[in-house]
């Protein structure tokens, strides 16, 4: 709040428009958490407002307290719901809401209610707030690009508003930003099987495919990209192992002889789906072995398996178990 | 390896509890409650304090203290039951409360309490289940809506849904398996999202889900304890989100939690899906006396 504000404020018991409030103190139970500075506003700002909401009064004065007392403590719930309520009976002008959350979100943007609302206002206001709300979420998501309440709502406003037109590009900024966001990999995923204007997973699949290359020959280290690699074949297990492009991409990398985790563990997956490793696979996992490795197996898989289990070793109990699970006859 | 120093833990908690005003008391606002049924609510739901409007969080939160004391039957059973079955919608989500905000973890809520009231006639489980399995994504995990990104909190949510509905043979447990063990790191501590710094309270999220299908193996839990126990202030009790940071009540339950799952030696065993105590658990859905 600036110090303009605070020097304009009036106690609630000196407004003409409140002096036949009587309010209400609280009975019991801990007080939220609000700046010492504001203790005693937020007291009477409280004690006023139980009075009005006991009394149920949808007015404009109620209103203009329901404000106040979400500045005060954006985290109480019962205040948000009687906004809405007083909303609905004034039939209000929804775009102050736009505002009074956005101040809010320069706080703490990480306040449920102040999406539900954001949300509850949107829905009312319909496509006439798609824009407005794709550039708030764009907002928050350039402070921090995994926001996970931006992420949601956005989503939500793509779905039920649209606006679908430029979200690709938008995914693909993000990833040049940052090619580890896992929440920009998550939304291209759900650009290319959602969007009405593009046609589906199988059709952007082999344009996705070169992309993701790109994406995890610079970094091969990276989770995110290798699991939406994987998510394009989602329930298509055939043309990912008939797909020389993935094959090959792992051979890339473990011929670099870096980063090899999930080159290795999608080769894995390849050969427990049926793909036949060439000469020149089992190779490139032989010279990965390392003198703790155990002594070569004539199989490429056990051997890929043990490699996994030196170069991972918090995670060595899941690769010991994916080799007797899918390379051992029990 | 340092130990857990569970004296001081427990008068960090209780030095939190007296304190107003502070940033705890609003997280140990459930605790308080304890006792009296003034916020329950007409409609059957509780809300975050008397006169408070009911929401299904402040619902559960109700119950589980409730549960924990024994005192389920101070309620008006069929009336909260009712609340929460009321809460769900035509294609088996669950609202938080009136406004219709949907959201996996009110899934996860609306079953958990209705199973420890015995009242999950009241909706429709198979909805209910196939909702939160379109809310799957590729890579195995679970988002708060369908098409939201995977995160260990929801994940917990869902898993946990699964789990107390007898639902957990719907998922791929090897896939979602790797995706949870993945979030180890290494300092031992565990993450909720890739790339994201590991925290105690993610330890408690990953860790239940992974036990709960069954896969806490292929994490390196000996690291892990040693994590948590690095987050402790040895000297005034408590424990944070990672080494060296600030102490909460809410990290100190989450650290303990896991170590609870991690068999640490003298901690109570706590339930994963139902993050109540064992006995407690099995009281009230088994119906053995402890
Ligand atoms: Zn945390």
């Amino acid at each position: 709040m600036g110090s303009d504000e605070e020097e304009q404020w009036v106690p609630l018991r000196n407004r003409p428009e409140l002096s036949d409030v009587i309010p209400v103190q609280q009975n019991d139970g801990p007080n939220p958490v609000v700046p010492i500075a504001y203790k005693e506003e937020f007291r009477e700002t409280m004690d006023y407002f139980r009075a009005l909401y006991k009394a149920d009064e949808r007015s404009p004065r109620a209103l203009r307290l329901t404000s106040e007392a979400i500045e005060l403590n954006p985290g109480n719930y019962t205040v948000w719901h009687f906004r809405r309520l007083i909303l609905e009976a004034l039939n209000d002008d929804l775009q102050n809401e736009l505002g009074l959350t956005e101040n809010i979100a320069q706080g703490n943007s990480k306040n449920y209610q102040l999406w539900h609302h954001r949300r509850w206002v949107a829905e009312k206001l319909g496509t006439s707030a798609t824009s407005e709300e794709l550039r708030f979420t764009k907002k928050i998501l350039s402070i921090d690009a995994k926001h996970y309440h931006a992420w949601s709502h956005r989503q939500w406003v793509l779905q039920a508003l649209g606006g679908w037109e430029e979200e690709l590009d938008y995914c693909h900024q993000l990833l040049e930003e940052d090619i580890f966001n896992n929440s920009a990999w998550n939304q291209r995923y759900f650009v290319i099987t959602r969007s009405p204007f593009l046609g589906g997973l199988k059709d952007m699949r082999e344009s996705e495919v070169c992309y993701t290359h790109n994406a995890i020959v610079a970094r091969p280290e990276n989770e995110s990209s290798w699991r939406y690699l994987r998510g394009l074949y989602k329930d298509d297990n055939l043309s990912w192992v008939n797909n020389p492009q993935i094959s090959s991409l792992c051979l890339e990398i473990l011929t670099a002889k870096a980063n090899c985790v999930f080159a290795l563990s999608t080769l894995l997956d390849l050969i427990s789906h049926g793909f036949q490793p060439s000469q020149e696979f089992r190779d490139a996992v032989n010279a990965l072995q390392t003198s703790d490795s155990e002594q070569t197996d004539s199989d490429v898989a056990k051997t890929a398996c043990s490699v996994l289990e030196s170069i991972d070793p918090l995670r060595a109990n899941y690769w010991k178990w994916y080799r007797s699970k899918h390379f051992e006859n029990a | 390896m340092v130990e857990l120093a569970a004296r001081k833990h427990v008068q960090f908690i209780l030095s939190k509890a007296k304190e107003k005003n502070s940033y705890e008391s609003v997280l140990m606002e459930h605790i308080r409650m304890n006792g009296h049924t003034g916020c329950q609510h007409d409609s059957g739901g509780f809300g975050g304090n008397i006169g408070h409007d009911p929401h299904i969080l402040y619902t559960l939160s109700a119950v589980q203290v409730l549960a924990l004391f024994n005192k389920v039957d101070v309620l008006d059973v069929e009336k909260v039951a009712n609340y929460v079955a009321g809460l769900q919608n035509e294609d088996g989500s669950f609202s938080g409360d009136m406004w219709g905000e949907v959201d996996t973890r009110f899934s996860y809520i609306a079953i958990c309490c209705l199973a420890l009231l015995h009242h999950l006639d009241k909706i429709n489980v198979e909805k209910a289940v196939d909702y939160i399995l379109s809310c799957k994504n590729h890579d195995g995990g679970f988002g708060c809506t369908p098409g939201g990104e995977s995160h260990a909190g929801q994940i917990f949510c869902c898993v946990g849904a699964l789990a107390i509905t007898g639902s957990l043979h719907r998922i791929d447990k090897d896939l979602l398996g790797w995706w949870l063990c993945e979030r180890q790191v290494k300092s031992g501590g565990l993450n909720g999202r890739p790339e994201k710094l590991p925290d105690v309270c993610y330890s408690w999220w990953v860790l239940s889900s992974l036990i709960m299908i069954d896969r806490v193996h292929w994490i390196d839990k000996e690291k892990l304890v040693k994590f948590i126990l690095d987050c402790q202030d040895i000297e005034n009790g408590g424990i944070s989100d990672r080494p060296d940071d600030a102490c909460d009540a809410y990290h100190t339950y989450f650290g303990v939690a896991g170590l609870s799952l991690l068999e640490y030696p003298g901690v109570k065993p706590i339930d994963p899906a139902y993050a109540l105590p064992v006995d407690v658990v099995n009281r009230i859905i088994l119906g053995i006396k402890a």
